[in-house]
């Protein structure tokens, strides 16, 4: 990477006699120049948009799902996912409808089963008035967007409880997207300071928080936070167990980032600027955060977006195994929780389902970081 | 390469040092004290009174009224110097016991896994390399990228559930119904080779997908060199000058994660071994951090960690064998 961060070298792909393209082109900032080489790769497009739609969907879940997520209908225990259809046996409509279901234990193998009677219509209505809620946490509200007026609705079915596990996934989308969230932003201010620190004073500084750093990373991840998540007090309330969730989520992030950082650090201290702020009497502080961070800052959005994932992923794995966040809170490794046994899945294998979401956002997160690297270094060529 | 060896040792032993101050406190930090959980295990459904004096008795039976630096010595010294890890109370038992030769299938895990991430990702990461940008370089790359965001528990329960309906087999376990309690024999080693292959299989997959991009960015990087092109000039048949110059250089990056590897795999083994029911180190690893059983869990620990040190130890000499470059700057 070249220090030089003015638009000075031609785009070499661009023709230099067309003017107007090449003026927007010199006076662009960097970030228009970023998101002009984001938006070529389609990819990274189709990521971002799902991400964006799973963000909303979650934002909004109790708008979005039919019930909200708590409440158990006893004669609707582990219901196969009903699937909105057009036709039945009295022919077409325009308007969809599911099936009428209902769950009952069969007498001999003392399994719940799922009884469908296809002639009864279930009619599916848009914004239809159901079990109040408060969107976003404040306003109070019971409109849905889609829901049946009598029976019942569960295009993903149920779980084991008669909980709508539909809604259910959205609220965890919500919660597991969020933790990540602000796991990322913990183990980012982590290893700011501890990698702004390395990078920035080199020296025995330096070798001593390297030296700690490997020693931490050659510990198994996984078994060494699951050993943190053990210790939280049973007593704890569920936001409680969020919080330091998250806690454990930026220490699992944080040794990647620091690194990156320093090593941008590192490679800029030496820099005619930086000895210029130095002489002025800036503050160590002040430099990393004025004159440094700036001249990277778009390699650490990147860096933040590939670590996302991770994040992810720790958490449906702690949480998966009873380690991470514990019912009622609903994320997506709490969900799977359902799904821990073959025998779970066989009998009930819409409870699966939470697993896609994970394996499309980890997807959805990978390909947008990838595209986003490419596109990072405008100056490039 | 004395000196080297030497060097290693000592960072090795530096490294477990400082490793095991961070598993202490780890298995500190649960609320409540060991005695409590230990009189709980021991005396809950007996009806028995448990009074202060009591768990004052046990405190000082076991050391636990010691300040814990002290503590931290005594454990580390009776490891060390006697191998013996301390006391299992949700089994009653020694955790040497409870461990005993659980390390030894954990390592035939580790290994069967290793041994089938390589003998894959390599060969297959040169062939998309050398075909770079053909269909079967994307479908790989695809993989890789699923082999990212498929955990391996949730691949582990995805085989499972095909497994038991489409072919009505179970696949838990490691070892079958009528060997689990045996003694060792060959009929027994080979049932449990049987059953090492579909762990090792789960465990290799996100392993696999990441070797694969490393050994093929390595490759592509040096199919582009001057030594290549020479030797195509001079008329080497295609295979022999790709094994002769990229292909040597392509497993270096290999090896020398061969560590991080095994890291992976242990980071993914305990939730594994939960899926498919496995009787190892990971397995216990999380039964005893449910149990809050923190001296099993610290020794679990403290095993696998050495186990990964091990591996990078091993692999600093393979490579140094492999590419003398690395003796000479690091001297």
């Amino acid at each position: 990477m070249t220090s030089n961060n003015y638009p000075t070298l031609p785009p070499p792909e661009k023709d230099l006699n067309e003017s107007e393209e090449a003026k927007r082109y010199y006076s662009a900032s960097q970030f228009q120049l970023i998101w002009w080489r984001f938006k070529k790769r389609r990819i990274a497009k189709i990521g971002a948009l799902v991400l964006i739609i799973m963000a909303l969907s979650g934002l909004f879940a109790e708008f979005f799902g039919p019930y909200t997520g708590t409440t158990r209908v006893s004669e609707s225990v582990l219901v196969a996912p009903q699937i909105p259809r057009f036709c039945n046996s009295e022919g077409c409509t325009l308007r969809p409808f599911v099936p009428s279901t209902i769950s009952k234990r069969n007498p001999e193998t003392l399994r719940m089963e799922t009884k469908v009677d296809p002639s009864v219509r279930r009619d599916i209505y848009f914004f239809v008035e159901g079990e109040p809620y408060e969107l976003l946490g404040f306003f109070p509200m019971n409109t849905h967007l889609f829901g049946v007026e009598e029976g019942t609705i569960h295009i993903f079915g149920t779980d084991s409880l008669g909980r709508d596990l539909y809604t259910r996934t959205l609220i965890a989308t919500r919660t597991s997207l969020s933790i990540g969230i602000i796991g990322v932003i913990i183990a980012f201010i982590l290893a700011l300071i501890i990698g702004g620190a390395a990078g920035y004073f080199g020296g025995w500084i330096d070798y001593v928080i390297q030296r700690l750093t490997e020693i931490v990373r050659v510990i198994p991840v996984i078994p060494l936070y699951m050993g943190l998540a053990a210790a939280f007090p049973k007593e704890w309330s569920s936001s409680q167990v969020y919080f330091a969730m998250t806690l454990i989520l930026a220490l699992v992030g944080w040794p990647t980032l620091a690194r990156r950082i320093r090593g941008k650090l590192l490679s800029l201290r030496g820099e005619d600027y930086v000895i210029a702020a130095n002489l002025a009497g800036a503050s160590p502080s002040r430099i990393i955060g004025r004159h440094l961070l700036p001249a990277f800052s778009s390699y650490i959005i990147v860096d933040l977006v590939i670590s996302f994932p991770y994040m992810l992923l720790s958490e449906t794995a702690l949480s998966f195994v009873g380690l991470g966040l514990r019912p009622p809170t609903v994320s997506w490794g709490v969900l799977l929780q359902d799904a821990q046994t073959v025998r779970a899945i066989e009998q009930a294998p819409w409870l699966f389902i939470p697993a896609l979401f994970v394996v499309v956002a980890v997807l959805s997160f990978t390909v947008l970081g990838d595209g986003l690297r490419d596109a990072a270094d405008p100056y490039q060529v | 390469m004395v000196k080297f060896l030497i060097k290693r040792t000592l960072g090795m032993v530096v490294t477990m040092f400082f490793v095991s101050i961070m598993i202490f406190v780890i298995m500190e930090l649960p609320p409540g004290d060991y005695a409590e959980r230990w009189a709980f295990r021991k005396f809950s459904g007996t009806g028995a009174q448990i009074t202060e004096a009591d768990l004052d008795n046990i405190r000082a039976n076991f050391g636990l009224d010691r300040p814990a630096p002290e503590r931290y010595l005594t454990w580390i010294k009776d490891i060390v110097l006697h191998g013996d890890f301390g006391q299992a109370f949700a089994f009653q038992t020694s955790v040497n016991n409870v461990i005993g030769q659980k390390i030894w299938l954990t390592l035939a895990i580790l290994f069967s896994t290793l041994i089938i991430t390589y003998t894959i990702s390599i060969p297959v990461g040169m062939y998309a390399a050398v075909r770079q940008n053909s269909v079967e370089d994307h479908a790989l790359t695809i993989f890789s990228y699923l082999g990212f965001a498929l955990p391996n528990f949730l691949l582990a329960l995805v085989l499972l559930y095909i497994m038991t309906t489409y072919f009505g087999t179970s696949v838990g376990g490691l070892f079958s119904p009528e060997y689990a309690d045996e003694p060792w024999s060959k009929g027994k080693v080979l049932d449990l080779l049987s059953h090492l292959i579909i762990p090792a299989i789960i465990l290799a997959w996100s392993a696999t997908a990441f070797q694969l991009q490393t050994v093929r960015a390595t490759m592509l990087d040096e199919l582009n060199t001057l030594s290549v092109t020479a030797a195509r000039a001079r008329g080497v048949a295609e295979w022999k000058l790709l094994i002769k110059y990229p292909a040597r250089l392509a497993i270096n990056p290999v090896i020398s994660t061969m560590g991080f590897d095994a890291n992976r795999i242990f980071s993914e083994l305990p939730i594994v071994a939960l899926v498919l029911g496995l009787p190892e180190l990971g397995g216990l690893l999380l039964k005893s951090y449910l149990d809050l059983d923190m001296y099993v869990a610290g020794a679990i620990l403290l095993i696998l960690t050495f186990m990964i040190v091990f591996m990078n130890f091993l692999s600093d000499i393979l490579l140094a064998f492999l590419d003398p470059r690395v003796k000479l700057i690091e001297g």
